[in-house]
């Protein structure tokens, strides 16, 4: 599903690479946790899979998609197959719910009938089926990141990118998010997820990776947060 | 489809006063840039009427008159005339060569002058003999003047071109400065699309963000701005074309046609194209910079 092919990343004006020569694959349905202290590459590391940079040097394949060849009006096709959260949830203040979740469908130009039947479908599956018409900022952040989890997968992406979902959540809401993401899952989507929070990659027990200084140092299945 | 018309709408709402400044700025500087147009065409009306109509005057020595190729105190004789006849016609670029003597020249004088007191004091011998001479091409006067200018008996060349370069001068000046002065309007006019562009695109970055991020097609994020700025445009653009139809329909053909009959004036057609040209120049000057000042919301 993404395949890292001895891939370097250097930021315009920098001359440490921010990834060095990083080389991994993830199967579709994978589920895998991306671990390292800030400025260890997680991010790059996931900006590259939803092509907002070119790599320096390797390639990198995701979905299909050779992201070096890409062309940029193709880049949303590879967007619609890749969902995203961030631990910022990212909603629209000042609409619904359900708006915030159909926002993502209309301006990938679906039909308003198929619009009607697969939000409330995706708000069923987050738990969120009766707070479709509660405006996002009335909403607790636990909420709010479900909502933003519908969003993400309302199209039904084969890709799920989660960057610390969980950063702003405490604990208890957390496991509520991770079992949601458990349960994407498990619908066969591949999830890749950043964080910092070594209780939940401790009880999760999936592949583990983890950067420092931009090298991959560490690709453990069931892993734990630390060694 | 719904979601680009119904944002470009809101858009031009909640930019309400931008909005009419552009269209404002764009009506007034599309006018003045279809004035301009306009008086290039009439011009060119002008100057195709009377350039058919200027002739070389080859005037001839005379008793009284002075010149470096006159005998002093006599008229040039008819050997001379001759030459200067014969040189005429020959030359190539002559359509048609009259001669005129000082007596008929005198009854011209005597019609022109008919109220003026100067017509007392003056005789036929005051008058000059002359070549009028009729070009193939207006344009090409420069030949025939230098082929005869020298010959004895030739007190003077007289070519009414160079009469009249003068008032061209003037007019394709004035002519210059329109468009100038319309061009200055018309960038300023797409640097404010520009900021109102920007302005919208900078208020809705959050949308324009979220879009980008579930793959939204940059067509789809652009044509509600592009909408936007199109329509403020055109509505410029539509009262400037108003404006130079009532240009022409009250000041040409409702005021100077009649008081000046013997200039052939702009018509319909011209307008016509002239209208073109303002809307073509509306949608260039309305896309142009929304397309810039949106670019950087589109940057993947």
């Amino acid at each position: 599903m993404i395949t890292f092919d001895n891939v370097s990343k250097t930021y315009a004006g920098q001359t440490r690479p921010a990834l060095r020569d990083v080389s991994l694959d993830i199967d579709k349905g994978e589920f895998v946790f991306l671990v390292g202290s800030s400025g260890s590459g997680k991010s790059t590391f996931l900006r590259l899979i939803l092509r907002e940079y070119k790599p320096t040097k390797g390639s990198i394949y995701v979905a299909g998609h050779d992201l070096g060849r890409l062309p940029a009006w193709r880049i949303p096709r590879l967007r619609r197959q890749v969902g995203t959260v961030f631990q910022d949830f990212r909603l629209l203040p000042g609409k619904t719910v359900y708006e915030n979740v159909a926002f993502a469908l209309q301006v990938i130009g679906k039909s308003s009938r198929e619009i009607r039947t697969i939000v409330p479908e995706t708000l069923d599956l987050v738990g969120l089926g009766d707070k479709s018409e509660r405006l996002t900022d009335e909403l607790s952040g636990g909420e709010q990141q479900r909502v933003a989890l519908a969003r993400a997968f309302v199209n039904r992406p084969p890709i799920l990118i989660a960057d610390e979902p969980t950063g702003n959540l405490d604990p208890t809401t957390s496991v509520g998010i991770m079992k949601l993401l458990d349960r994407i899952n498990k619908t066969g989507t591949t999830v890749i997820m950043a964080t910092h929070d070594s209780t939940i990659v401790d009880q999760m027990r999936k592949r583990v990776i983890e950067l420092s200084d931009g090298e991959l140092v560490r690709d453990q299945s069931k892993g734990v947060y630390g060694y | 489809m719904r979601h680009t018309l119904t944002e470009a709408l809101s858009g031009l709402r909640r930019n309400i006063t931008m909005t009419i400044a552009v269209v404002v700025t764009m009506w007034v500087s599309l006018s003045l840039f279809g004035v301009g147009l306009l008086s290039a065409q009439q011009v060119d009306l002008i100057k195709g009427r009377w350039y058919d109509k200027i002739e070389v005057t080859v005037f001839l020595c005379t008793a009284a008159t002075q010149g470096t190729n006159c005998d002093a105190g006599h008229d040039a004789t008819d050997a001379q005339r001759d030459v200067i006849r014969k040189t005429l016609e020959s030359n190539a670029e002559v359509a048609a060569v009259t001669y005129e003597t000082k007596d008929e020249v005198f009854v011209q004088f005597k019609e022109v002058y008919k109220d003026s007191s100067i017509l007392g004091t003056m005789t036929a011998a005051d008058m000059q003999d002359n070549f009028r001479v009729k070009l193939k091409n207006p344009e090409d006067y420069q030949g025939v003047v230098s082929a005869v200018q020298g010959l004895p008996g030739v007190q003077k060349v007289q070519d009414l071109r160079g009469i009249l370069e003068p008032v061209f001068a003037w007019l394709n000046l004035a002519r210059v400065a329109t468009v100038g002065a319309s061009l200055l309007l018309l960038l300023a006019a797409a640097l404010q699309i520009g900021n109102t562009i920007r302005m919208a695109a900078f208020s809705r970055r959050r949308e324009l963000g979220i879009m980008r991020l579930v793959g939204a097609s940059n067509w789809f994020i652009v044509l509600p701005f592009l909408l936007e700025s199109l329509v403020a445009a055109l509505a410029g653009a539509v009262l400037a074309c108003l404006t130079l139809a009532g240009l022409e329909q009250f000041v040409i053909i409702g005021k100077a046609q009649p008081a000046i009959q013997t200039v052939r004036w702009i018509g319909w057609d011209n307008i016509g194209l002239t209208v073109l040209a303002v809307v073509a120049v509306a949608v260039v000057l309305s896309t142009i910079p929304t397309l810039i000042a949106t670019r950087r919301y589109l940057r993947v």
